[in-house]
C-alpha cells in the first residue's frame, strides 16, 4: 500500500495532492503524463518539482490549476487546496479561485506579455479580470505597488514590453500574478532563458516576496542544482511519477533513488574536486508506451530482475523522506 | 517529406473532397473525347451515306423532304460513288432536351459538351500558369533571399512595384493588345501579373530558413552555394511552395475566367469563360437560359472549391498548432 | 555527495606533461606554437537604418586569447557579453574590423579560393547550441554526415565512405550505426542529436573545435554524457577546444583555461581552478556567487546584484562594469583598465586588483 504523504500540519496544508492522474489525448494514443502524484505543500513552504522535459511536471501545473487544454484532462485523483477539492469543481467558482487564491507564472512568461499594452496596462487588466468590482485607478495604483515590490522603478509603467530586458519582463510576470496577493504561487521554469545573474536575481526575489507575502510557491525546474538551494522540499519526478521527496538539503546529502542520485552526479561542481562525472546513460521512455515496471530501470545502473516486474512504490523512508525505489540507497556517499 | 506531405493532405477531411473534386474534373478533362456526345463546335450532325444503286431512285430522292432543321443534298463524287449527306442542325439556344441534357447556345453548339471540353482548358491554364508562376516566383524568392545585395534590392523593387499595380485592370490592358492565338498568350499574360505576391511571400520563407543553425553549418563546413540552396533550403520550402502553387492555380483559373468573360481572351477557344460569355452577350441571364450560365459557373466555383480545401491541409502542414491532435 | 570514479580521474592541468601525453596519445608531435591566438581582435556591427547615427554594436573589443595545442578555453559570459561572436570571428563567418587571429602560426586572411576556404574549414570546425536547429529536418542522418566527407574529398569511393560513416557514429556512442543512418533528426533524441552535430564535426578531424554552448539546450541528465564523450574525444584526438558556455562549473569541468567575457571585452583569463577560487575580478566574483551550488548548501548569502547587462551599442564609459561594480571608484569610469598580469597566466581588466 502506498504510504500516505504526513504533511506537518495535515489540516492548514496549502495545496494537497493525492494520486492524481492526468493526461492527453493524442493520434496515437492517451499519455498519462502525471501517473499517480501525491504531494503536500505546507502554508508558507516552498516546494521544488524537478525533472526532465517531458516527464510530466508542467501537466502537473496545469492539472493543479485545472488550466488543461482541450484535449488533455484529469482522469483521477484529488487536489485539496485549503481542504477544498478543485477536481471537478464548477469553471465558474473556479475561475474565482485563479488569481486571487493561486496565481501562475507560465513557461516562457515573459514573451506572453502583449507588445501593443504598456506595463502599467497589462498588470491592472490582470487584476481587473478577476475582480471586475475594482476602479481602474484602484488597480493602477496597485500595479504600482506590485511593481515596486519586485524592484522595478514606478515610471516604468508607461513601458512597452520590448522597452524591458528579460530579467525586468519576468519580475513584471512576477508582478502580475502577485497582483491580487494569492496564497498560492505556481512558477513553471520561470528562470529558464534567463542569465546566470538575473536568474539568481530573480530567486532570491521571489524568497523575499515570500517572506513578505506569506504565500507559498511551487517551483518547477529541470535545473535540480538550482531547486536544492533555495527549497524547503524537493520532489523529483521521472515519466510522469515521484520516485523521491523530501527536505531538500537532505535530499543532495543522501539521495536514496538511483535516479536522483544520478542527476547529483550530473553538476559539474563550482567548488569541489574536479572528477569525472557519471552523469545517466540512456534517455527518458516515451510515455505513450512506458517500460514495465520501474520507469527508470532501462537507465538503472542498480536495476535487478525485480524492477523490471513490478513498480514500486513511495515508501516512507523516515524523516519525511519517501523514495520509490525496489532497492534504495541508504548508506550515505 | 514529400511522403508526408501527401499524407497529410490526404488525411484531412477537407483536402480530400477537394483533391477528389479535382481529380473528378481531371478525370473529366482528360476523358472529353468519350464523355462528350459531340464536338463543342460543332451544331450540326452530319452523316454521310453512300448511295448503292437502289438507292438512287427519283422516288427516294424527292419523298426524303428535309426537316427546318436538316439540309439533304446529293452529290457525286470524282469515284463512281454517288453520296447522301444528311445533315442536321442543331437547335438554337434550345432548352436542355434528350438529345442536348444541356440545350444548345445561340450558334447550336451543345452545351455540355462544352462544358466537357471546357474543363480542359481551364485546368490547362489553370495547372499551366500556376507551374509557371511558381516557377518564376521560387526562382526570384531564391536569388533575392539568399544572394541578398545589389540582387535583393532590385527584385524587391520590382516586386513592390508589380505589387501596386492592380492586377485585374493591368490584365485588361495588357489583353486588350495581344492578338489571341491559342491560350498560350492568355498563360503569359496571367503568369506576368500573378508572380509578385508568391515571390514575396516564398522570399521571406527563404530568408528565415537562410538563419537556421542548420544553414550556418552548412556553409560552415563548406557547402557550395547551389548546394545550399537547393538541397539544404529547397527541400524544407516544399509545402509552401505547394501552397503557393495552388492558390496560383486557383488564381489563374478565376482569371482565365474573367478574361474570358469581358470578351479579352481567345474567343475561338472553348472554356467555362467563354461559354459564359456567350450566355451573357446573348442575353442567357436575362431570359432565364439558367442551363446556359449556371453549369460553367458551378463548374469555376467547383474547381475554386477544390482549391480552396486543398488548402486547408496545407495550412495545417505549414502551421503544426492547426493539427488536429 | 557526488559521487566520483577515483580510478577515472579526468584532471586537466596546462601542465606540459598532460599536454604531451595527450598529444602522444594522437600521434602529434608535442609543439610549442599555440593551436590559436587572437590578438586585439575587434568587431562591431554597424546599426543600419534612419536612426543609426554611426553607432555600431561593439561586439568584440580588444579580445585576445591563446589556445595550446591540445588544450582546453573557456569562453564564459552571459548573453550579449560577445562570445558568440568570437566563434564566429574565429570560424571566419565574419571577417574582425582589425586584429589578428592566428591558427596555427599562420595568419588568417581573407579566403582567395574555395580552395583555401576549405583548408580553413577543415581546420577550425564549430558545433551549434541547438541540437535540433543543427539538423536539416528533410535530410537522413546518413545524408547529414555524408557532406562533410565528400565536400572535403576526405573518402575516394562508396565503401570508404560507408567505413568512416560507421566510425564516425561509433566514435560518438551511436551503436549500431546502421540503425541511426537512416532516421530523420525528428526522430532522435536532443542528446542523440547533439551526438550526430559532434559526429559530423569530427568527421573532418578538425584541430580546432569551437563548441558553443553545446549542452544548454539538453535535458541536464544527458550533458554529463555529452561532456564526458566531448573530454574522451579530446583526450583520443588530441584537439583544441574552444568551449563557450555561460555555466562556470561546466566550464571548471570541461577547461583547463578561462577567459570571462563582459560586455565584448575580456575581464579575467587564466587557469580555470585560480580564476574560480580567487574570483579576482568583481564581475567573476559576481558570476561565482550567482552560479547554482548546491554543494555550499544554504550557507550562502545574497548576491543582491544590481543593474543590468549593458548595451553593446552604447556601452558604459570607462570599465564596462563600473555601473554595477560594488568596488567602483570615479576613476573606473573615466579610463579604461588594461589587462593586466597577476600572476602567471592569469590577467585580470580592474583597477581595484
Amino acid at each position: 500500500m502506498a504510504e500516505e504523504i504526513q504533511g506537518t500540519e495535515k489540516e492548514t496544508a496549502m495545496l494537497e495532492v493525492r494520486h492524481l492522474k492526468a493526461g492527453y489525448g493524442t493520434l496515437k494514443g492517451f499519455v498519462r503524463a502525471v501517473d499517480d502524484v501525491s504531494l503536500s505543500l505546507a502554508k508558507g513552504g516552498f516546494l521544488g518539482i524537478a525533472g526532465e522535459s517531458g516527464c510530466g511536471k508542467s501537466t502537473l501545473a496545469y492539472a493543479i490549476m485545472r488550466l488543461l487544454k482541450d484535449n488533455a484532462r484529469i482522469e483521477s485523483g484529488e487536489v485539496l487546496f485549503k481542504g477544498r477539492e478543485l477536481v471537478g469543481l464548477p469553471e465558474s467558482e473556479m475561475r474565482k479561485l485563479r488569481w486571487a487564491e493561486i496565481a501562475m507564472v507560465f513557461q516562457s512568461a515573459m514573451n506572453a506579455l502583449n507588445p501593443v499594452l504598456s506595463v502599467g496596462e497589462q498588470l491592472s487588466d490582470a487584476a481587473l479580470a478577476h475582480r471586475p468590482d475594482m476602479k481602474k485607478k484602484e488597480a493602477m495604483d496597485l500595479a504600482v505597488e506590485m511593481l515596486e515590490l519586485v524592484d522595478i522603478n514606478a515610471d516604468r509603467l508607461k513601458s512597452y514590453p520590448h522597452q524591458l530586458s528579460g530579467g525586468m519582463k519576468q519580475r513584471v510576470m512576477i508582478a502580475m500574478a502577485l497582483m491580487l496577493k494569492p496564497d498560492l504561487l505556481i512558477m513553471d521554469e520561470p528562470t529558464t532563458a534567463l542569465d546566470v545573474v538575473v536568474q539568481r536575481t530573480i530567486i532570491e526575489k521571489i524568497d523575499d516576496l515570500r517572506k513578505k507575502l506569506g504565500f507559498s510557491v511551487i517551483f518547477i525546474t529541470h535545473d535540480l542544482s538550482l531547486l536544492v538551494e533555495i527549497s524547503d522540499t524537493l520532489a523529483v519526478m521521472y515519466a510522469g511519477k515521484i520516485c523521491e521527496y523530501g527536505r531538500a538539503a537532505e535530499l543532495f546529502e543522501s539521495a536514496h533513488h538511483p535516479y536522483t542520485r544520478g542527476l547529483m552526479n550530473s553538476f559539474p561542481t563550482l567548488t569541489g574536486p574536479i572528477s569525472r562525472m557519471g552523469g545517466i546513460e540512456g534517455h527518458a521512455p516515451d510515455l505513450l508506451a512506458p517500460p514495465p515496471g520501474c520507469r527508470f530501470a532501462p537507465r538503472c545502473p542498480k536495476a535487478g530482475p525485480e524492477c523490471s516486474a513490478r513498480e514500486p512504490e513511495l515508501v516512507d523512508m523516515g524523516g519525511g523522506r519517501l523514495c520509490a525505489c525496489h532497492k534504495p540507497e541508504v548508506s550515505n556517499a | 517529406m514529400i511522403r508526408d506531405f501527401f499524407k497529410t493532405l490526404v488525411s484531412n477531411r477537407k483536402s480530400l473532397v477537394g483533391l477528389c473534386i479535382l481529380g473528378f474534373l481531371v478525370f473529366v478533362a482528360l476523358l472529353a473525347p468519350v464523355i462528350a456526345p459531340y464536338d463543342p463546335k460543332a451544331d450540326r450532325t452530319v452523316t454521310i451515306k453512300p448511295l448503292t444503286e437502289a438507292d438512287r431512285t427519283e422516288d427516294e430522292l424527292s419523298s426524303d423532304t428535309p426537316a427546318d432543321d436538316e439540309d439533304l443534298s446529293t452529290y457525286r463524287v470524282t469515284t463512281t460513288q454517288d453520296f447522301e449527306k444528311h445533315t442536321k442542325y442543331f437547335p438554337l439556344r434550345a432548352k436542355p432536351s434528350a438529345k442536348h441534357i444541356l440545350g444548345t447556345n445561340h450558334a447550336g453548339n451543345d452545351l455540355f459538351s462544352q462544358l466537357v471540353w471546357g474543363s480542359r482548358t481551364s485546368l490547362l491554364v489553370g495547372l499551366g500558369t500556376g507551374l509557371f508562376v511558381t516557377f518564376i516566383s521560387l526562382t526570384l524568392a531564391l536569388l533575392a533571399g539568399y544572394l541578398g545585395g545589389a540582387a535583393d534590392d532590385i527584385i524587391s523593387f520590382i516586386t513592390n512595384i508589380m505589387l501596386v499595380i492592380p492586377g485585374l485592370p493591368l490584365m485588361i490592358v495588357i489583353a486588350a493588345y495581344v492578338t489571341m492565338k491559342g491560350v498560350f498568350p492568355i498563360v503569359l499574360i496571367l503568369g506576368l501579373t500573378d508572380w509578385p505576391y508568391p515571390t514575396r511571400v516564398l522570399r521571406s520563407q527563404v530568408l528565415t530558413l537562410k538563419n537556421r543553425d542548420f544553414v550556418r553549418v552548412s556553409k560552415a563546413l563548406g557547402e557550395k552555394t547551389s548546394f545550399v540552396v537547393f538541397r539544404e533550403i529547397l527541400p524544407n520550402m516544399i509545402s509552401i511552395v505547394m501552397a503557393e502553387f495552388f492558390q496560383a492555380c486557383m488564381s489563374a483559373m478565376l482569371g482565365e475566367a474573367t478574361l474570358e468573360f469581358i470578351g479579352l481572351g481567345n474567343l475561338s477557344v472553348v472554356s467555362w469563360g467563354t461559354i459564359l460569355y456567350w450566355a451573357q452577350t446573348n442575353g442567357a441571364l436575362l431570359s432565364g437560359a439558367w442551363w446556359w450560365f449556371l453549369p460553367p459557373g458551378l463548374c469555376i466555383a467547383l474547381m475554386g472549391t477544390a482549391f480552396i480545401l486543398i488548402n486547408f491541409a496545407i495550412d495545417e502542414i505549414s502551421n503544426p498548432k492547426l493539427r488536429r491532435r | 555527495m557526488p559521487e566520483n570514479n577515483s580510478s577515472d580521474i579526468l584532471k586537466e592541468n596546462s601542465g606540459a606533461a598532460s599536454r604531451a601525453a595527450a598529444q602522444g596519445a594522437a600521434g602529434l608531435q608535442p609543439s610549442a606554437a599555440p593551436a590559436l591566438e587572437l590578438k586585439s581582435v575587434y568587431k562591431h556591427f554597424p546599426l543600419r537604418g534612419l536612426s543609426a547615427h554611426g553607432r555600431a554594436v561593439h561586439a568584440m573589443d580588444d579580445v585576445s586569447l591563446t589556445l595550446e595545442s591540445g588544450g582546453s578555453l573557456a569562453l564564459v559570459g552571459e548573453s550579449g557579453s560577445g562570445k558568440t561572436t568570437t566563434a564566429s570571428v574565429i570560424a571566419r563567418i565574419y571577417e574582425q574590423d582589425s586584429g589578428h587571429i592566428i591558427v596555427d602560426g599562420e595568419e588568417a586572411r581573407p579566403f582567395r579560393s574555395r580552395a583555401e576556404a576549405l583548408q580553413y574549414k577543415k581546420k577550425v570546425q564549430l558545433i551549434f547550441q541547438d541540437p535540433f536547429g543543427s539538423l536539416n529536418p528533410t535530410h537522413t542522418i546518413r545524408q547529414i554526415l555524408e557532406r562533410p566527407l565528400l565536400i572535403h574529398g576526405i573518402v575516394k569511393n562508396r565503401g570508404e565512405l560507408d567505413a568512416k560513416l560507421n566510425e564516425i557514429l561509433e566514435l560518438v556512442g551511436l551503436c549500431p550505426p546502421g540503425e541511426y543512418l537512416d532516421r530523420y533528426p525528428h526522430e532522435l533524441s536532443g542528446g542523440q542529436r547533439q551526438r550526430v552535430n559532434i559526429a559530423r564535426t569530427f568527421a573532418l578531424e578538425p584541430e580546432i573545435v569551437l563548441a558553443d554552448e553545446p549542452t544548454s539546450m539538453l535535458d541536464v541528465s544527458i550533458r554529463m554524457g555529452i561532456m564526458n564523450m566531448m573530454l574522451d574525444l579530446k583526450a583520443k584526438r588530441g584537439v583544441s577546444y574552444l568551449y563557450i558556455t555561460h555555466d562556470l562549473a561546466g566550464a571548471r569541468y570541461m577547461c583547463s583555461r578561462i577567459a570571462v567575457m563582459y560586455a565584448g571585452m575580456l575581464m579575467e583569463v587564466g587557469p580555470t581552478d585560480e580564476v574560480i577560487s580567487e574570483a579576482l575580478h568583481p564581475y567573476v566574483k559576481l558570476l561565482k556567487a550567482a552560479s547554482p551550488a548546491p554543494e555550499l548548501g544554504l550557507s550562502r548569502g545574497r548576491v543582491a546584484a544590481k543593474g543590468e547587462i549593458p548595451s553593446l551599442v552604447d556601452p558604459p564609459s570607462g570599465c564596462r562594469f563600473h555601473p554595477r561594480c560594488p568596488y567602483a571608484k570615479a576613476s573606473c569610469s573615466e579610463s579604461m583598465p588594461e589587462l593586466r598580469e597577476v600572476g602567471p597566466g592569469h590577467l585580470v581588466r580592474c583597477f581595484e586588483v
